[in-house]
């Protein structure tokens, strides 16, 4: 039983200088852990490569789950073989006549890292390519080939390949430190938590739910988002904090125009309770500048001066288009746009203020503990492990 | 006064109900023991389609002498008579009226041009406009017994007398899946050509129910395949599924008169106390009612988080109708019958199972999350 095997190349890690170690630890892990449950997963590492192995029978499988995984910036499936010109050459017929399909031209591309194997990669590229013609009646074209037969000779691999696929780009997930993600159940707040780990972010994710006027398939949505982001990252905590009761009060405090950036404050405070708890060092939201009342420049600037943290927002310039798009392209759109709205706007003034000053907010809270009250959301909140 | 809610009060009925454990057993012995398929001619195939014969004498015995044709639920049952009587014609007219279920309504649209026969503010449909919108043009006339979200009884067997009277070859379908258990059905007495009934509304197993066809009447069935239930329903037949629609539906009926008797008198108490205590309408309160249905709107309190302050106190309803998964547009029925917007409404439904201390906790339940949630509102 052959195993099937990949080859995966390192995006921008291979930009890093003395970090490098770290970011291919991170890779490697990563790449493990997507890979569970393929059977006899083994990564090397070698030179701005990694091989990977999994159960042949997991190969389309494995090839699904590589392409979700960040710090790759492309990968083949690959053919292993001895470091033998005449092996090699006949590995690379049978390679393209597989590969051949409907395709017309071709171009071999080799590479000799190990300068020890006696055929230089010119030579390789001709004599292999001419075996490929007999076989397969292709013609050469080396500007615009239907076919690229690859040849790596490295020091302790050597392969042939017919496909290269796209990798999601990117750091990998945890190399760039730890944050917490404000979900909503909306569109925007899992394709931010994404761009967030495509840098290397490795995310909790914390939720406000307003039960009872918010339902708990809502609940239930957010969990479906989160998990649909798993896939991506490995397992998120989620936690799910009762936020009825802040509501009531905050609103208690009379004023109504102010109502949706006094609970965003609040929403800030308690999830920089929970990331403080989680070691996490930053917040993220999906914001997009100007997209509704809270996220005017005014408003967003009151809200975070209510956040210990750092306050990402990888969508802040996005239009909705932008980020609709990529929530297709990383599969959240359909279960985002399922109708299972937040009831937050039973709440909503008839003309939420779009400007707002921290000296205005800060009154308005006056007579409440804020401080107090975001630790005991924190302190409440059912935390979910998403796998 | 406080009340520590610890059971799970269940009065949804009307979107399903537990299944009862007599039931549960037959289908498990039909999944581990007579798991044999019915067109088999060994003995365990044999065995198989002994259960299914006897499912299908106890439909008949409890619906009245006709042909049974079992089904995947209560929505094929409707699709295959509006569908398989209205493929036989061309440019066919479907009347339906306009508190019909979307398994109804959709695919009346599906089967042909509809006609929409109003209902009155009580959501009940008058026999005679019924009539009126039969044209030679008609092929089906599908009007459904007991409305599944303000529980009224519609008046089935006058339609079907005035609708064959003026043109008998039209198809009275009647969707009698509120109706079965909760009040008397016979098919034949009402004079419809076929009647839709599911399992799981009356403490049977999802995905099963049966199409009740009067006999000599044929339908175009919905696909094709080795020809089982007579050619109208292909497709090894779901035997679990099938004997414990017939187990439930025996019992539903052997139990009707003293279940029905009960659960109308809990009914009754709950909505009279509502509407003490909270002002509540009962929609569709002026007409004949199935027992086991109270639809109340509450002005000024809305809907979903009503449900939800309820749901939090342990007692389990819903809000309009369960049906539309999900989506906060108004119930085509509450519009039908004039329910003013702004109006939350939640409809509570009972089982025979449902006990009087169910009921009084209910009552306080719900009486509790409307004042509650009144406070929590601007």
């Amino acid at each position: 039983m052959t195993p099937a095997v990949f080859v995966l190349r390192l995006g921008e890690i291979f930009l890093k200088g003395g970090n490098r170690p770290m970011f291919v630890d991170k890779l490697a892990a990563n790449v493990k852990r997507a890979l569970e449950g393929l059977n006899g997963v083994a990564t090397h590492y070698v030179h701005a490569r990694m091989l990977v192995e999994v159960a042949p029978s997991a190969r389309d499988r494995a090839a699904e789950r590589l392409g979700r995984v960040f710090g790759i910036q492309s990968f083949s499936p690959v053919v292993l073989c001895a470091k033998d010109f005449d092996a090699l050459r006949d590995e690379a017929v049978r390679v393209a006549v597989a590969a051949a399909g409907g395709a017309k031209s071709f171009k071999v591309d080799a590479v000799r890292s190990d300068k020890r194997f006696p055929v230089r990669s010119m030579d390789m590229g001709r004599d292999i390519g001419a075996a490929i013609f007999h076989a397969t009646g292709l013609r050469v074209d080396l500007h615009h080939p239907d076919l690229v037969v690859g040849i790596e000779v490295g020091v302790h691999h050597t392969f042939v390949f017919a496909e290269t696929r796209p990798g999601p780009g990117g750091l990998p997930v945890g190399a760039s430190g730890r944050a917490n993600l404000l979900l909503s159940g909306g569109i925007d707040s899992p394709v931010a938590g994404w761009l967030a780990m495509k840098r290397g972010l490795i995310l909790d994710a914390t939720y406000f739910h307003a039960f009872p006027f918010t339902g708990d398939k809502t609940k239930e949505k957010v969990i479906d988002l989160v998990r649909l982001l798993t896939p991506w990252h490995g397992p998120i905590e989620l936690s799910v904090i009762q936020f009825a009761e802040a509501q009531k009060a905050l609103r208690a405090s009379g004023d109504a125009e102010l109502a949706v950036v006094l609970y965003r404050r609040m929403m800030l405070r308690a999830a920089a309770e929970v990331a403080r708890r989680r070691g996490a060092t930053a917040l993220v939201t999906g914001d997009s500048l100007g997209q509704v009342a809270s996220q005017t420049l005014e408003n967003m600037s009151t809200i975070d001066a209510a956040s210990p943290l750092l306050v990402l927002r990888p969508l802040l310039c996005y239009d909705k288009l932008e980020t609709m798009a990529l929530a297709k392209r990383i599969g959240t759109y359909e279960t985002s746009i399922q109708p299972y709205d937040d009831c937050c706007s039973l709440f909503l003034p008839a003309h939420p203020a779009t400007r707002s000053t921290v000296a205005r907010a800060a009154e308005a809270e006056g007579s409440l503990d804020v401080a107090a009250m975001a630790e005991e959301l924190a302190d409440r909140a059912e935390r979910i492990l998403v796998s | 006064m406080e009340y520590v809610y610890l059971v799970r009060i269940y009065l949804d009925n009307a979107a399903t109900t537990p299944a009862l454990p007599e039931v549960c057993d037959l289908v498990v012995r039909c999944l581990r023991e007579d798991f044999g398929n019915p067109s088999s001619s060994h003995r365990l195939g044999m065995a198989a389609a002994a259960r299914v014969k006897h499912a299908r004498a106890q439909l008949v015995a409890a619906l009245g002498d006709g042909q049974i044709v079992f089904t995947g639920g209560g929505t094929e049952a409707n699709a295959l008579a509006i569908l398989g009587a209205a493929r036989r014609g061309r440019e066919a007219s479907i009347v339906v009226s306009a508190v019909e279920h979307p398994s109804v309504m959709a695919t009346a649209e599906k089967a042909g041009r509809v006609v929409v026969v109003p209902v009155g503010a009580d959501g009940v449909v008058a026999p005679a406009d019924v009539a009126d919108a039969v044209g030679p043009d008609t092929a089906v006339v599908a009007i459904m017994l007991v409305q599944n979200e303000i529980g009224t009884i519609q008046p089935v067997a006058e339609i079907a007398r005035l609708v064959h009277a003026k043109n008998d070859r039209v198809h009275v379908h009647c969707d009698a899946v509120q109706a079965v258990g909760k009040i008397p059905v016979s098919a034949p007495a009402l004079g419809v050509d076929s009647l839709a009934v599911s399992a799981h509304k009356l403490h049977g197993p999802k995905g099963a129910g049966a199409l009740w066809l009067r006999r000599g009447k044929t339908l175009a069935p919905l696909w094709t395949g080795g020809g089982q239930e007579d050619g109208l329903r292909s497709g090894t037949e779901n035997v679990p599924g099938i004997a414990g629609l017939g187990e439930a539906v025996a019992r539903a009926v052997a139990t009707l008169d003293a279940a029905a008797a009960r659960m109308a008198h809990l009914r009754d108490r709950l909505v009279a106390t509502l509407v003490a205590a909270t002002g509540a309408h009962v929609n569709g309160g002026a007409a004949p009612r199935a027992p086991h249905i109270a639809s109340l709107s509450l002005p000024g309190v809305p809907a979903e988080p009503l449900l939800h302050a309820i749901e939090e106190r342990g007692v389990y309803v819903s809000a309009g109708s369960a049906c539309h998964s999900g989506a906060h547009k108004k119930s085509h029925v509450l519009e039908a019958i004039g329910v003013p917007d702004g109006a939350g409404t939640i409809r509570v439904s009972l089982s025979r199972l449902t006990t009087s201390e169910e009921i009084e906790a209910a009552e306080h339940a719900i009486v509790g999350a409307v004042r509650d949630l009144a406070q929590l509102l601007p």
